[in-house]
């Protein structure tokens, strides 16, 4: 077994026994860092492996959530069974908005991401078609159950996210050591010679956007079902800043490392809670200091391993 | 037989006229040479049928294609692959995932049969290793596949773009400046390796300024000065003809 793979599995036990250590109060602090944890591995196939500015993945998210909270408040159908909708819904969304944008660099469609987040916004509390519930949102999304297991205190919702998680993170690994996740690191080293080396630039892009989407919109589905309720204010661009920030400060395109920053960016703040209102103060100085010192991220992605013997051996004994 | 065949192309950009009313052709299984002074369009024709420009008039066709409209990755998967003049390899990447984007455009598995991780995906990613690791063979590159490509020497870093390139299963190659800050040990070694790609069956069509290479390995010249042809032939021919010598030394101030 790899080294690799022995890292993953003593930190998805020591992950799995943290219930028995916390209390309902850090399990919950856990769960939050588990959401931003799958969101952010979920910008990171857009931002850390493909390179784009994308500052609105909030709207993903949002669809993901409204879809659920609609369909579970209106129909009743349970909740988890929305996932997969809630996440193709989410993807279409992207596939619409990103194509016209999808040539768009840097700054640029950094930009236009940032209109998409706060589009979204501002049509929930509109309450656009009538169904979002404008700025006071939807109550009474019932709690999820799992095989008739219902899931309703911070310790079960611990095992639903990390397990989630814990799904995202095994999926998204073997998505980067592909054909498909070493096209998006070469449109981000140089699209120019992407492009020159036959990889279809556009369309991957493209893909990146509505594989990020889709998470996030599964992601969303598991928001709702936490929170029972939800308002415009949870998809703020602010979120999205967050996200962002997660993924430049944990290091962009490393998977180790988003989960690392998600787990800095949301807990600390629960951390610096004694210093009071200076708690916010100390963070700031904190992210600007690992930025100056440690700007490619705290865990910057390392070289990928390619068992070249092996493959050899098997490719030539034939 | 004619494999690619460049027909009054014309591109200018602003005023400038950079390539104007070229025409040449390229025989299949030969080396052609591309050349003239600084500025004298060449890059520009090459960027026009590798599909990185669109010419404001005439065809690109390639083994009866036009090339012209295409996007440079449909042009690879038709089989024509390049290197360029101000090498663009993926620095921080090691020399082996350089070589497999080449391999890309071979290979069909997308990101759910990634996520899923299928047998056909297994093989096709086994098979594309192999490949790559024999395109670096080829070039001479096997024992550097660990390393990032931006640790490489200078005339390596040109051998591994070419690597990059015959990954794609190219039919032509077209090289920009291959010996471009080259010794003149790595520029010998460039020469045969040429002439192995040529007899891999590959077509190339290259420019250079080693006058000592080109008149070594093309069997035909195109020269082109102020973006316009002003000679075709066999090198013999070229080095002798009154229009060529005027463009690179000057005429006689008489």
């Amino acid at each position: 077994m790899k080294s690799t793979n022995i890292r993953y599995l003593a930190f998805a036990l020591a992950m799995a026994m943290c219930p028995l250590f916390l209390n309902a109060y850090w399990t919950d602090v856990f769960n939050n860092v588990g959401l931003y944890a799958i969101l952010a591995l979920s910008l990171n196939v857009i931002l850390g492996h493909c390179g784009l500015f994308h500052m609105g993945h909030a709207a993903f998210y949002a669809i993901g959530a409204y879809t659920a909270a609609i369909i579970n408040t209106t129909y009743g159908i349970p909740v988890l069974w929305i996932m997969p909708l809630a996440g193709i819904l989410a993807g279409v969304f992207a596939m619409i908005v990103a194509r016209p944008i999808i040539h768009l660099r840097g700054d640029y469609l950094l930009i236009v991401t940032i209109g998409i987040v706060e589009i979204v916004r501002i049509a929930l509390i509109n309450n656009v078609f009538d169904i979002t519930g404008g700025a006071n949102g939807i109550f009474g999304i019932s709690r999820p159950s799992v095989f008739g297991f219902k899931i309703s205190k911070p310790d079960h919702f611990f095992y639903l996210i990390w397990g989630f998680a814990a799904l995202t993170i095994f999926l998204l690994l073997r998505l980067e050591h592909s054909r498909f996740g070493r096209a998006l690191l070469y449109i981000k080293e140089d699209e120019v010679a992407a492009g020159g080396s036959g990889i279809n630039v556009a369309h991957h892009k493209l893909v990146a956007f509505i594989i990020g989407a889709v998470w996030a919109g599964m992601c969303g589905t598991i928001y709702a079902a936490k929170m029972t309720i939800i308002a415009p204010e949870s998809f703020s661009f602010a979120e999205s800043v967050i996200l962002f920030t997660i993924v430049i400060l944990g290091g962009s395109g490393s998977i180790p490392g988003v989960i690392l920053g998600s787990f800095l960016l949301v807990g600390l703040p629960e951390i610096f809670r004694g210093l009071a209102e200076y708690r916010m103060l100390v963070f700031g100085a904190a992210m600007v200091l690992m930025m100056i010192f440690r700007n490619q991220g705290l865990l910057p992605p390392g070289p990928k391993n390619y068992n070249v013997a092996k493959m050899l051996q098997a490719g030539g004994a034939k | 037989m004619t494999l690619l065949a460049v027909d009054n192309l014309s591109k200018s950009f602003g005023g400038l006229m950079a390539v104007n009313d070229v025409s040449f052709e390229v025989e299949k299984g030969s080396i052609v040479g591309l050349i003239g002074p600084n500025g004298a369009g060449k890059t520009t024709v090459f960027n026009l049928i590798t599909g990185n420009y669109q010419p404001n008039t005439g065809t690109v066709l390639f083994d009866g294609d036009n090339l012209v409209g295409l996007p440079t990755h449909t042009i690879v998967e038709k089989g024509i692959a390049r290197t360029f003049q101000t090498i663009r390899l993926f620095q921080n990447m090691s020399v082996l995932e350089n070589v497999l984007a080449g391999a890309h455009c071979r290979m069909r598995s997308g990101s759910i049969a990634a996520m899923l991780r299928t047998p056909a995906q297994r093989r096709e990613e086994q098979a594309a290793m192999l490949q790559a690791m024999t395109e670096l063979e080829f070039v001479g590159l096997s024992k550097e596949w660990q390393n990032k490509a931006k640790n490489l020497s200078y005339g390596n870093q040109r051998l591994l773009e070419i690597a990059r390139a015959l990954a794609t299963q190219p039919k032509l190659i077209v090289l920009d400046e291959p010996a471009g800050g080259m010794n003149d040990q790595e520029t010998q070694d460039l020469i045969r390796l040429i002439r192995a790609i040529q007899d891999r069956g590959i077509t190339v069509l290259l420019i250079e300024h080693d006058m000592g290479l080109v008149m070594r390995v093309c069997s035909s010249l195109v020269v082109l000065e102020h973006g316009a042809k002003i000679a075709a032939g066999t090198p013999a021919e070229i080095q002798t003809n009154p229009r060529v010598i005027e463009a690179y030394l000057g005429a006689d101030s008489e």
